[in-house]
């Protein structure tokens, strides 16, 4: 039973990490890793980490998708001021 | 070095590097089998010093010197992009406009607020008993703030978050670190070695001797590098702009 449950969630997180690389634009991108990263949160703690899946929590479905964030509207911004 | 000569030391470093993962590989024991011989060493360790979180042992107790790297790192990586994301001589800043948000998301953000900062504290001052520590309730309390920026706007962050303030608490949190570790040297014991308080009773807050203290002093440091990182990254996207014409 146990082993199904490891299967399935290695097999989400192959799945969103293959979304992750097709999907182009950075802004979806972001939010398709945060959901990466919630899912390698799931898989930690189904491998019995929890200290592990809390990082990966905090860090891969909050901080990381921000930074992109923040850093994609910053050179959207940019290309509007170069444009006028 | 020509073209020829690096591609050739690429090659030759590929190679050694691929041979010795395929010999660790070879190696590696079987996917979740019964016996570990580290797993029950740190167990044991832990146990006598009465820390409930093995993992936080092995973090802030049997090796102590680790997380002291680690946190350099984080601190380096901060130092580095406060400095590479500071204004520049050609840029200045546009106070934000007050920003439209939409009902629910700012009842929604400000009703969370709360909740996760308190979650976050809760899992720093727990890291000793329960899964979690420093660094984990630092990201989460940290982030935990910056909800006021999607749920008010961000004059009302910048009001919570003085980015000098939070500057001085991460210093002042990597040098306690330092400190608590040189006083075991002090002491006569060994650098960052657990021996100097009473290790308390296993499963209550004040237990295990120098781990609450190391963890919090990386709580600390975390949180506050996280908000100044967070402040670097949305001072750029809001409010530097580049000087007109140039």
């Amino acid at each position: 039973m146990a082993d199904a449950v490891i299967v399935v969630a290695l097999l989400l997180t192959a799945a969103s990490a293959t979304a992750a690389v097709a999907t182009r634009d950075p802004a979806r991108q972001a939010l398709v890793l945060a959901v990466l990263g919630l899912l390698l949160g799931v898989v930690f703690t189904v491998l019995q980490a929890p200290d592990v899946g809390l990082s990966q929590l905090a860090v891969g479905s909050a901080l990381t998708p921000l930074l992109i964030m923040l850093s994609v509207r910053k050179v959207r911004r940019r290309g509007k001021e170069g444009d006028k | 070095m020509s073209r020829r000569l690096r591609l050739w030391l690429l090659g030759v470093g590929g190679a050694g590097l691929a041979a010795l993962l395929v010999a660790a590989c070879l190696d590696v024991p079987a996917f979740g089998r019964r016996s570990h011989p580290y797993g029950e060493r740190a167990v044991r360790a832990s146990l006598a010093r009465h820390t409930a979180n093995v993992v936080s042992s092995v973090n802030f107790d049997q090796r102590a010197y680790d997380t002291l790297g680690e946190m350099s790192i984080l601190f380096a990586a901060v130092l580095g992009c406060v400095v590479l994301l500071r204004q520049a001589g050609d840029e200045h800043r546009a106070d934000p406009r007050p920003a439209e948000v939409a009902l629910p998301v700012r009842r929604y953000a400000l009703l969370v607020l709360p909740v996760a900062l308190v979650t976050g504290l809760y899992v720093i001052a727990h890291g000793q008993l329960s899964p979690g520590g420093g660094f984990q309730g630092g990201v989460v309390a940290a982030t935990a703030l910056h909800l006021l920026y999607l749920g008010a706007d961000y004059r009302a962050l910048e009001r919570v978050r003085p980015t000098g303030v939070f500057e001085v608490t991460d210093s002042l949190a990597a040098c306690s670190y330092l400190v608590l570790g040189l006083a075991g040297l002090l002491a006569g014991t060994a650098f960052l070695a657990n021996t100097l308080l009473p290790y308390g009773t296993f499963n209550t807050l004040s237990s295990g001797g120098l781990v609450p203290l190391l963890n919090a002093a990386i709580g600390m440091e975390v949180a506050s590098a996280v908000v100044v990182l967070l402040a670097g990254f949305l001072d750029q996207a809001v409010e530097i702009e580049r000087e007109k014409g140039s």
